[in-house]
């Protein structure tokens, strides 16, 4: 019977029985947890870490890493709303924003691959650069939106369920495909595996590379239209210490930091843990100070049960 | 009969295979003792089990008469049991002495006294009979003098028992001679060694007796190495009798495919040429640090080139760059599988597709279908041994990592030339024999085939002509005909007189 137990919970779909088991026990003991309102709303609250989440898994699967992504979000989502308001076309201002968060990716990228800077120390500069550039062109204040209308991406709903959510399934569906069934996701996780190996076997790991980051910044600027469309501005402050949650995200799912290993099931279930326990502890009025605390643990323990995990899985 | 080292009905299953089953064996004091077999046959668990690395389903170990029960590593070091693994331990950023005395240093409140480390560690190693400076950084040695400084590390630690897996597997054979002489005086001190090697040449030199396992069982178990014979080894571990493992067989040779012209690059500054013909092995030698392996990354695009061209079929390939290779029909099987060649944590057949697979990918979509076909035809046609193709690729024995490598290759369909480096470093009897096979029937379908080895009885055995490499340059050719033992070896020993004023005058 134990065998059997840790069987599951120690084999490849572990951390979904633990998710399923602990979504049970929390409908059933938190009240108001199992409501529609309430679903909708925790869906909501993990938006942008759920999207940012998506291509971040490319990243941490090829042995990359990004800490900008929260510095894009906040900026791009600014570029949005300052773009709409000048030109006074919504889409257009869309299109600028999205095409300035690909720029800041393709830059990291470019620096990454190119002129071999470490990930983490180029994404480290993009990211403070990103921000003070936020805070510059707003003096540091919230940009306000002229056309109401940039309030509906984030209120309009389809099937009763909000536009972003929509988005943000969509965008898992798209790179879950992504990551397992093309080319480009397999040698993403190839690269992650064993970089050198890769590029001796004809994969293009310099071009893969930029491509994982442009990507990354693309979904960022999706990421902070929304977000801005939400708050009804642009805030230079917004999505602080963002990286540190959706790096949290991939891991809770599973995603190798080493690289090679990633499951975007995985990566869902980690956003969803996440919020769930933001949620519940809100439901439950506990401070939000004990949050982080709450965050920083369940992440402790997720990473000892993947070690657990790895370890009974055994080296030959 | 007691012996020192003991092994009694050792037994190891893990899920789907069972590497070991009921092993008994000893040894006796001061005696030096081959452990041989197929990669796959159960050396490397019983190793792990000697190691406190996994732990035995049954069974004990015995030294001195006394049970052991090694918990982890550390235990099997408290019982002075030391095993030098093939993938060295040691610090590169370190010097010779800091790594041999890591974790206990000459220490006055915590400040290391680094004369008295140097002198202390300096005055062992000449005893071991090793000439090394323990001041030098052990990123600076080569692999060979790395290997001796882990053993004399197992030496200085007092180990009862050391056992060496596949020491010589990346030493050059005066390197080996060092290493050899080293063992007989371990012997000498009533050291047991465990030597586990897939060269019978030098289990016959060293060892006083030798264990043979197959397929996790214990095939053979020699106590002296006396009347044993090198045929009755090899048919103990393969469980047949191989009288030719060359199995080399004449076929036409056609035109040349492969051209290299005045090609050099930074670590290989002497501009090379060379040709190799359609259905032609070419076999490059040389010794460690001839040049070989950077001549044909070289050639492959794997480092850039600073002058030179590579053509195949008269058609020149066009940069430094292994993807237009590829598409020339110009690949390569590097010589380090474990950093070059395998994508660790991926499975077998996604290690097969990587290259191949743009070819059924309309708009970068997989066709999962035809990549598992893929992956299944190959495992089956070159006798692959994994559970499945999901295996992830580290698991499987070097000679069958090697396989999947080629698979790789062959996958892509329009293969010309094929460059293989140390074919068969690491692999057992029996697969050095299929993968023998299967380069001579490629070369039967047309390709040109390039393979370097630093093992002279297979470059001579499987090659139609031979490249000698000296000095980052070809020293000679020869024809198959012309084949002499002396005379490759004679041609890829340097120059005496230039080489002597660079060593030490004074």
């Amino acid at each position: 019977m134990t065998g059997s137990l840790k069987r599951i919970l120690l084999g490849e779909q572990g951390l979904v029985v633990i998710f399923a088991i602990a979504f049970a026990v929390v409908s059933l003991t938190v009240p108001n947890f199992l409501t529609e309102r309430n679903m909708l709303g925790l869906l909501q609250s993990v938006v942008t870490i759920g999207i940012v989440a998506c291509t971040m898994m490319f990243c941490l699967a090829s042995r990359d890493f990004d800490l900008s992504v929260g510095s894009i979000v906040a900026f791009s989502g600014m570029v949005a709303v300052m773009a709409s308001n000048a030109t006074g076309s919504i889409p257009l201002g869309l299109l600028i924003a999205v095409g300035f968060g690909t720029f800041v990716g393709f830059v990291n990228g470019v620096v990454i691959a190119k002129l071999k800077i470490n990930a983490l120390i180029t994404t480290l500069a993009t990211m403070q650069i990103v921000r003070g550039l936020a805070l510059i062109s707003s003096d540091g204040r919230a940009v306000g939106i002229k056309d109401a209308s940039f309030y509906q991406l984030a209120l309009s709903k389809f099937l009763g369920v909000p536009t972003p959510i929509w988005v943000m399934v969509a965008l898992f569906v798209i790179f879950g495909f992504v990551l397992n069934r093309t080319v480009f996701g397999r040698n993403t996780l190839a690269i992650g595996g064993n970089p050198e190996a890769s590029r001796l076997a004809g994969v293009n790991v310099d071009w893969m590379r930029i491509w994982i980051f442009t990507l990354q910044g693309l979904v960022c600027a999706i990421a902070g239209i929304l977000l801005a469309s939400r708050i009804t501005s642009g805030q230079p402050n917004a999505a602080t210490g963002l990286e540190l949650s959706v790096i949290s995200a991939c891991v809770l799912g599973g995603v190798s930091l080493a690289g090679g290993r990633a499951a975007i099931t995985g990566v869902i279930v980690g956003v969803l843990i996440l919020g769930i326990a933001e949620n519940v502890m809100n439901l439950l009025n506990i401070q939000a100070f004990y949050q982080y605390v709450v965050r920083g643990l369940i992440l402790l323990l997720a990473v000892l049960l993947d070690n657990l995990r790895s370890r009974s899985l055994g080296r030959r | 009969m007691t012996h020192f080292l003991e092994f009694s009905n050792i037994s190891k299953g893990y899920p789907g295979v069972q590497a070991l089953s009921d092993i008994s064996f000893g040894i006796g004091k001061g005696r030096v003792h081959g452990l041989m077999g197929e990669n796959g046959a159960g050396k490397s668990t019983l190793i792990k089990i000697l190691s406190g690395d996994t732990r035995a389903d049954t069974g004990e170990i015995r030294i001195e008469g006394a049970a052991q029960n090694f918990h982890s590593t550390r235990d099997a070091f408290a019982a002075r049991v030391t095993v030098v693994h093939q993938e060295l331990q040691l610090v590169p950023g370190l010097t010779v002495a800091e790594n041999l005395r890591l974790g206990h240093f000459p220490a006055k409140a915590g400040v290391i006294s680094f004369r008295e480390l140097v002198e202390d560690v300096g005055s062992k190693l000449r005893d071991i009979g090793i000439d090394v400076d323990p001041r030098t950084k052990v990123a600076a040695l080569s692999i060979g003098e790395r290997q001796m400084i882990e053993i004399a590390k197992a030496v200085m630690q007092d180990a009862r028992v050391i056992a060496l897996d596949e020491p010589t597997s990346s030493l050059s054979s005066r390197e080996s001679e060092i290493l050899f002489r080293l063992i007989d005086r371990l012997r000498g001190q009533g050291k047991v060694i465990l030597y586990i090697s897939h060269r019978l040449d030098e289990i016959f030199r060293l060892c006083d007796g030798c264990t043979v396992l197959r397929d996790g069982r214990l095939a053979a178990h020699h106590a002296t190495m006396e009347g044993v014979t090198r045929d009755q080894i090899v048919s103990e571990m393969v469980g047949r009798e191989i009288s030719d493992i060359w199995g080399w067989r004449g076929r036409a040779i056609g035109e040349v495919r492969l051209k290299v012209a005045g090609l050099s690059g930074t670590r290989l500054p002497k501009p090379v040429s060379f040709e190799a013909r359609s259905g032609e092995i070419l076999g490059f030698f040389g010794l460690v640090g001839a040049g070989r392996s950077e001549l044909m990354r070289l050639v492959y695009g794997a480092d850039s080139r600073a002058a030179g061209s590579v053509s195949i079929d008269g058609r020149p390939v066009a940069a430094s760059d292994p993807r237009q290779s590829i598409r020339a029909g110009l690949v390569l099987c590097p010589e380090d599988r474990k950093f070059d060649g395998i994508v660790q944590g991926r499975s077998v057949s996604d290690n097969i597709s990587i290259s191949a697979r743009r070819h059924f990918s309309p708009f970068g979509i997989l066709n999962l279908g035809k990549e598992a076909a893929l992956a299944d035809g190959f495992i089956q046609s070159l006798r692959i041994r994994t559970p499945s193709r999901k295996q992830d690729i580290v698991n499987l024995s070097g000679g069958n990592q090697q396989k999947v490598i080629l698979a790789r290759w062959l996958a892509e369909e329009n293969v010309k030339v094929l460059i293989v480096d140390e074919p068969t470093r690491g692999i057992d009897v029996g697969a050095k024999a299929e993968i023998y096979d299967l380069l001579y029937s490629l070369a039967e379908k047309g390709l040109a085939i390039v393979v370097v080895s630093s093992e002279l009885p297979e470059v001579m055995g499987i090659s139609d002509r031979v490249a000698v490499m000296c000095g980052g340059g070809i020293a000679a050719t020869f024809d198959r005909p012309e084949f002499n033992e002396r005379a490759i070896l004679a041609a890829a020993l340097p120059d005496r007189s230039a080489a002597e004023p660079i060593q030490k005058v004074s």
